[in-house]
């Protein structure tokens, strides 16, 4: 029987020609600029010793790695990684259905929905974060409502609590959760969903074994877009968080910019992104393992 | 079996499917065959349960599954594209219907060898959907339909993505494997070929009715409507006034004026008009006159060389206008060439009168 697809007269895929470079030379540009000079240069400087007034000396020492190890620093890895997990599950929680039913809603009304998700976009990230503290405060709209309504819940004390932050941290993440998703279940063929009904799978199960695991794709890909960003976010952190519970981006913040010692700040960024490797090795693994 | 009663299926303003009824008994290949957008795949569709009927019902084995989910009819369905789920191997392709419904381990694993043995894919049971080729892939869509044992099983276009060889080779594969397991088989497609080929009862659905339910021979040489005639092969299709009646026997005019002499057994005593149609391959054509009721004389105004088959545009001396077919039966034989003067004839019984007033 013949190939499924058959080879198709395409030029050698390997070895790009000129014209290929001349596209890609703006991207390289920007990556080495910004990207992988930046990363030199914290490499050399995690290895480096500060002086008093905040100076870096080229002096080679594993002297900041020990201090990221120091069980201060190691709590604050463990919070930021727990807080952004709890972040990524209520995203995807929250987000999956929202991102299913817009991708497969007729083509009118997803591009409706979808301008909707994106709406957040037109403001300053900064004053929607301003906006949630007013909602959040004490004397804030939430607790304002409540007690309005009269319902005999609240008032609440969110801002400034480890909730506020979460809140926070979904609020902003939320759309680098739906837009993949919704990518993957917009691609995803009808047929198959009528094969499992057909075949005798109900609503649930077609959706645990036809469902997920064809959009997993785009779960792993809005993983990796919520996960990463919310272990470092310090915006957030700082404005909702009232500085009370700091995370790993808190931390490098300071080490720069308060604190003035940029090799353990750059030693900090260094694991930080090792971490952020390490996490999209894992999910590239399963997201080809699915779609396979 | 199936029995569909009054059905109506409408999609806002449009009625996919008007007012059908239709019953297939147990064992049946009946093929459901028109053209695009007739309403066939809807028809479909409301025995599989992915539609609900607006009006009328869904029988199965006499139980009312109209409102029934897809998932609690024993019916099962290969889809035009297959509907492989991409991210199982063929094994579990295949074994999907028998874990949804708890089958136990052991047995489903017996089951899905058989499936797989009877489409000859027992050697690629590991492999994924993508690595294998349309036709395999037809194949294995076929043995996931089959290891639930569906009552019925219906079959939405499933040969139209093959290249036209291997498609050919499929039908007979389909036809031999209904007969040999006794299934019924729903069968849905737009090519007439295939409906004659495989079915042992075609209904010809247009505009979301059946316009004519009946075997292969019947449904081509006896056919009912305009439409049916016009569908199924070529016919030419000529308007036509009745001028005598004699028994089963009419003789008609044609618009230019040549009299045919045609059987007419269910005519309308008060039909005067008549749309007749005759097969291209009926008209004999011959240098010297055939014994037949009708006999007349013609010119070829053209021949196109087919391989099997020489398609001839004929020019009666009265004017009308034939398309017929003549087989190729030697190389050395004298073929008919442009501008020859031929005798035609014609049997009584190859004239049908498709629609009469």
């Amino acid at each position: 029987m013949p190939a499924a697809t058959p080879a198709l007269p395409v030029s050698d895929h390997s070895r790009p020609g000129w014209k290929a470079w001349a596209l890609l030379a703006p991207m390289v540009f920007w990556l080495l600029v910004f990207v992988v000079i930046p990363g030199i240069i914290l490499f050399v400087y995690s290895f480096c010793e500060r002086d008093e007034v905040g100076g870096v000396i080229f002096n080679f020492s594993f002297d900041n790695y020990r201090r990221v190890f120091d069980p201060v620093y190691l709590r604050i890895f463990a919070r930021s990684i727990g807080y952004a997990g709890l972040t990524t599950v209520i995203c995807v929680v929250i987000g999956y259905p929202v991102a299913y039913y817009i991708g497969r809603a007729s083509e009118e009304l997803r591009n409706r929905l979808l301008l909707l998700v994106m709406v957040p976009f037109w403001t300053s990230f900064l004053i929607r974060t301003y906006a949630w503290i007013t909602i959040l405060k004490q004397e804030g709209m939430l607790n304002s409502f409540l007690a309005a309504m009269n319902l005999g819940i609240g008032p609440f004390n969110l801002l400034y609590t480890p909730t506020a932050v979460v809140i926070g941290l979904v609020y902003a993440y939320l759309p680098f959760m739906i837009l993949p998703i919704y990518g993957s279940a917009e691609k995803l063929d009808n047929s198959l969903i009528e094969a499992a009904y057909d075949l005798g799978a109900g609503p649930i199960r077609a959706f645990s074994s036809v469902i997920v695991p064809l959009t997993m794709p785009g779960i792993a890909a809005g993983t990796l877009l919520v996960f990463v960003p919310a272990i470092g976010m310090f915006a957030i952190t700082d404005l909702m968080g009232g500085a009370k519970v700091p995370m790993i981006g808190n931390v490098i913040q300071n080490q720069f910019l308060q604190a003035r010692d940029w090799p353990f700040g750059a030693a900090l960024g260094v694991i930080f992104m090792l971490m952020f490797a390490l996490t999209y090795v894992i999910l590239q693994r399963r997201g080809s393992r699915s779609t396979a | 079996m199936i029995e569909i009663r009054g059905v109506t299926k409408r999609f806002g303003a449009f009625t996919a499917v008007d007012n059908v009824s239709l019953t297939v008994n147990a064992g049946e290949f009946i093929t459901l065959l028109g053209p695009s957008g007739c309403g066939k795949t809807t028809l479909l569709r409301l025995l599989a349960g992915f539609e609900t009927p607006d009006e009328g019902a869904v029988l199965l084995d006499g139980v009312d599954v109209s409102h029934e989910p897809p998932y609690r009819r024993s019916v099962n369905q290969v889809f035009q594209s297959y509907a492989l789920f991409p991210h199982m191997t063929v094994k579990d392709n295949v074994g999907f219907g028998l874990r949804m419904q708890n089958v136990p381990t052991a047995e489903a694993e017996g089951r899905i060898r058989d499936a797989l043995a009877t489409v000859s894919l027992a050697e690629q049971a590991d492999k994924l959907p993508h690595q294998m080729s349309g036709g395999q892939r037809q194949r294995v869509a076929l043995a996931r339909a089959l290891v639930c044992r569906p009552k019925v099983l219906l079959l939405d276009e499933p040969l139209s993505a093959l290249d036209a060889k291997l498609r050919h080779g499929m039908q007979l594969e389909l036809k031999h494997l209904q007969r040999k397991l006794g299934l019924t088989f729903v069968f849905v497609t737009h090519d007439q070929e295939e409906a004659l080929t495989m079915s042992d009862r075609i209904a010809i659905i247009n505009k979301g009715k059946i316009e004519q339910l009946g075997d292969a021979t019947e449904i081509y040489h006896r056919p009912r409507t305009p439409f049916a005639a016009d569908f199924i092969g070529q016919a030419n299709l000529l308007a036509a006034t009745i001028i005598l009646r004699k028994g089963a026997t009419a003789t008609v005019r044609l618009e230019s004026g040549l009299e045919l002499v045609v059987a007419c057994t269910d005519l309308p005593a008060s039909a005067t008009k008549a749309l007749v149609s005759i097969r291209p391959e009926k008209i004999h054509i011959g240098r010297v006159p055939a014994v037949a009721e009708n006999v007349f004389q013609a010119k070829i105004e053209e021949e196109i060389f087919q391989g099997a088959t020489d398609q001839l545009r004929l020019i009666t001396d009265q004017g009308t206008k034939l398309h017929a077919l003549v087989a190729n039966e030697s190389a050395t034989q004298v073929a008919f060439h442009e501008g020859d003067r031929v005798y035609c004839s014609l049997h009584l019984d190859d004239i049908v009168i498709v629609q009469a007033e």
